[in-house]
């Protein structure tokens, strides 16, 4: 039972650190249409915004309040990343997907390479308090700290994402795009400071997910962002796109399935059922759990 | 009445092609530079600075033959990205196919290597049909997930080393003992450049002939405008997935000359960034172009190769930190002029020679005006 008990909570973890990831990706293609590959780039960019932060600014640290703040510019720097990535790069692209999608290929492969030329290939030990190396004991399994951390983290994303999309103006026109840009913009809204929104807030949520995951994993490397990434794009495709409710749905799915087929069964078998996961729901149902047609 | 005589439109000046002073010999100089290429290792210049060693050196000639090899998995590439307008993530999974499968086939069953070749590409083709048929089933940037998704799981089985056939994350040294004398040592790189240079021509000549055929019209009308295609009764599927299954059939052929070359499989090549990389050289070349992919695959992994090398030089090693790490990864190099390219010259490099010609034309005095 207690395996159980600690296989789910782990399997969370996981689906935690993969909605943080896919929210921001699913939000900025329902929206924008830009499947963005340098979405890893910011969640490598929180990591080691924290991991030198942590380790650099004053007040910073590895620990306590310290250690928030380290946190807090990590994910300052991802989200100014993303800002910028939106203004410089993609803004004159738009309507053209193939060169957006082309433009962010290029962009993850620089940006791994320059984080790598910056601060090596190899993986580096990352700051993270005490209590989060610690287990907690609930109903019997030994449940790490930061795994926890991760799923409070992904449910106060959620929360808040789901808010300011219900709740504000901003938000009411990111729902109206998602479901028709062009109504929108012939309302004479411009659609396009919302897109700088989306990939805002798409680049804090991947910087959240870069700072927690380093926690989590206790290390942080340069390519740890693209082998994320993939499994972002698994569920958005099962969630739906555009779809923040659907990506919860899916990241609890996806991150279950592969913890206990990884236990289960043999180790990266929970990978490969993933991505037969996948092809059922293509299958089935193109459009996701939650979203409008993926096909479109 | 009149609209049957009318006569047909005018070829406005600037679309009729120029006439150069080689027009005569342009339909040759594919043949001439094949010769060229074929009777290189016979001579023995070196190029310093281009190359390490002399032309015929094993280590220059084997650097040429992954090249070679490269140029025709771009353009094999080309056929689904620059001609049919498929975005496909997972084109390394074929290539990684025909890689592992004859490596396992000769070292793992001790096949001979022509049927261990055979038996990998028929499965890469019959692979690339199968997942083509699911894939195929979503389109635009839905599909370019799914055949990431789908190259992923090769990845993993890969470096998960199921049955302990792959060798996981060390690779999988080939087994020599049973492979043909020709092909073995590094005094027969010659051989193996040749086997290379061989590939790509095939891969040339099926791409040139499949982009002439009715069918390559098709795929072309599919590129600019897939409704119409369906509104004139033909099944986009169906060639989408003939396109597919081919180019997937080429990219594990090409897996089968590159292991020969490389003396083995590493868990590398089944990552995404090998697809990725095959999409920088196709764009950096030119997509749908004859030639433009070959040149980008041949240019960007000997960049790769050679760029390691200038990162390491004193020339760089000597500016200041903020430029000299940047300039030492590879990646970074290509990926900034990459970006580059997708903003400054959309069509790649065979593009440039038409705009050079133009500007040349523009700041010359006419004398027709």
């Amino acid at each position: 039972m207690s395996t159980v008990i600690l296989l789910t909570l782990t399997g969370l973890g996981l689906a935690a650190l993969y909605f943080l990831v896919a929210s921001g990706l699913s939000l900025v293609f329902g929206l924008a249409d830009v499947l963005n590959f340098a979405h890893g780039l910011f969640l490598g960019v929180g990591a080691y915004g924290t991991w030198w932060a942590a380790g650099n600014l004053p007040g910073a640290g590895p620990d306590g309040f310290g250690f928030v703040f380290a946190v807090a510019f990590g994910v300052a720097a991802g989200t100014l990343v993303a800002i910028l990535v939106e203004l410089v790069l993609i803004r004159p692209l738009y309507s053209r997907t193939i060169e957006q999608v082309l433009v962010t290929v290029g962009l993850s492969l620089a940006g791994v390479a320059l984080l790598q030329a910056t601060w090596g290939a190899d993986a580096r030990p990352f700051p993270r308090p005490d209590w989060t190396r610690q287990v907690t004991g609930i109903l019997g399994a030994q449940v790490p700290n930061g795994g926890l951390l991760l799923i409070v983290a992904a449910v106060l994303v959620l929360g808040a994402i789901l808010a300011f999309l219900r709740w504000t103006r901003y938000g009411l026109v990111i729902r109206a795009g998602v479901e028709n840009r062009e109504m929108v913009t012939a309302l004479g809204i411009d659609v396009r400071k919302a897109f700088t929104l989306v990939f805002a807030i798409g680049g804090a949520a991947a910087a959240l997910a870069g700072a927690l995951g380093g926690v989590y994993f206790g290390t942080v490397s340069p390519g740890q962002g693209g082998s994320l990434l993939i499994f972002a794009f698994i569920v958005v495709v099962i969630g739906g796109m555009g779809s923040v409710v659907g990506s919860a749905y899916a990241a609890v799915v996806v991150g279950l399935v592969q913890q206990f087929v990884n236990y289960y069964g043999t180790s990266g078998l929970g990978d490969i059922c993933v991505v037969g996961l996948l092809a059922v729901v293509l299958l089935l149902r193109p459009q996701g759990i939650a979203g409008k047609v993926a096909t479109a | 009445m009149t609209v049957i005589d009318a006569p047909p439109a005018q070829v406005p000046d600037e679309l009729t092609p120029q006439r150069g002073r080689w027009h005569r010999v342009r339909p040759f100089l594919p043949l001439v530079a094949l010769v060229v290429m074929a009777i290189l290792p016979y001579s023995t210049i070196s190029l310093p600075g281009i190359f390490e060693g002399p032309v015929n050196s094993p280590g220059t000639l084997q650097l040429l033959a992954i090249c070679l090899i490269f140029g025709g998995l771009a353009a094999g590439y080309d056929l689904l990205f620059g001609r049919t307008g498929m975005l496909s993530f997972g084109h390394a999974l074929y290539f990684a196919a025909g890689v592992y499968g004859t490596d396992i086939l000769v070292t793992r069953a001790g096949l001979p290597l022509w049927q261990a070749a055979l038996l990998t590409i028929t499965g890469g083709t019959i692979l690339a049909a199968l997942l083509g048929a699911v894939a195929l089933r979503t389109v635009g940037i839905a599909f370019a997930m799914v055949t990431l998704a789908f190259a992923q799981v090769g990845a993993i089985l890969v470096a998960r080393d199921f049955g302990g056939l792959t060798g996981g994350e060390e690779g999988l040294p080939l087994d020599v003992s049973g492979l043909p004398a020709g092909l073995v040592g590094v005094t027969n790189t010659v051989n193996l450049y040749w086997l290379a240079l061989a590939y790509l021509t095939l891969v040339v000549f099926v791409v040139h002939r499949v982009s002439g055929s009715p069918t390559g019209r098709v795929l072309a009308g599919l590129r600019d405008d897939e409704r119409r295609i369906g509104v004139l009764g033909l099944d986009p599927y169906r060639y989408k997935l003939v396109a597919f299954t081919l180019a997937g059939g080429l990219a594990s052929a090409g897996g089968v000359v590159y292991v020969l070359i490389v003396g083995g499989a590493s868990p590398h090549i089944t990552s995404s960034e090998l697809t990725l990389s095959l999409l920088v050289m196709v764009v950096l070349g030119g997509p749908g172009t004859r030639w433009g992919p070959v040149l980008g695959g041949v240019l960007y992994m000997y960049l790769d190769h050679r760029l390691t090398a200038f990162g390491t030089s004193d020339a760089v090693d000597n500016l200041p930190a903020v430029l000299s790490h940047p300039l030492s990864q590879p990646l970074f190099v290509l990926g900034t002029v990459f970006i580059l390219a997708v903003y400054f010259f959309p069509g790649g490099m065979t593009s440039l020679a038409p705009r050079l010609t133009a500007l040349t034309r523009s700041l010359r005095p006419s004398p027709r005006r």
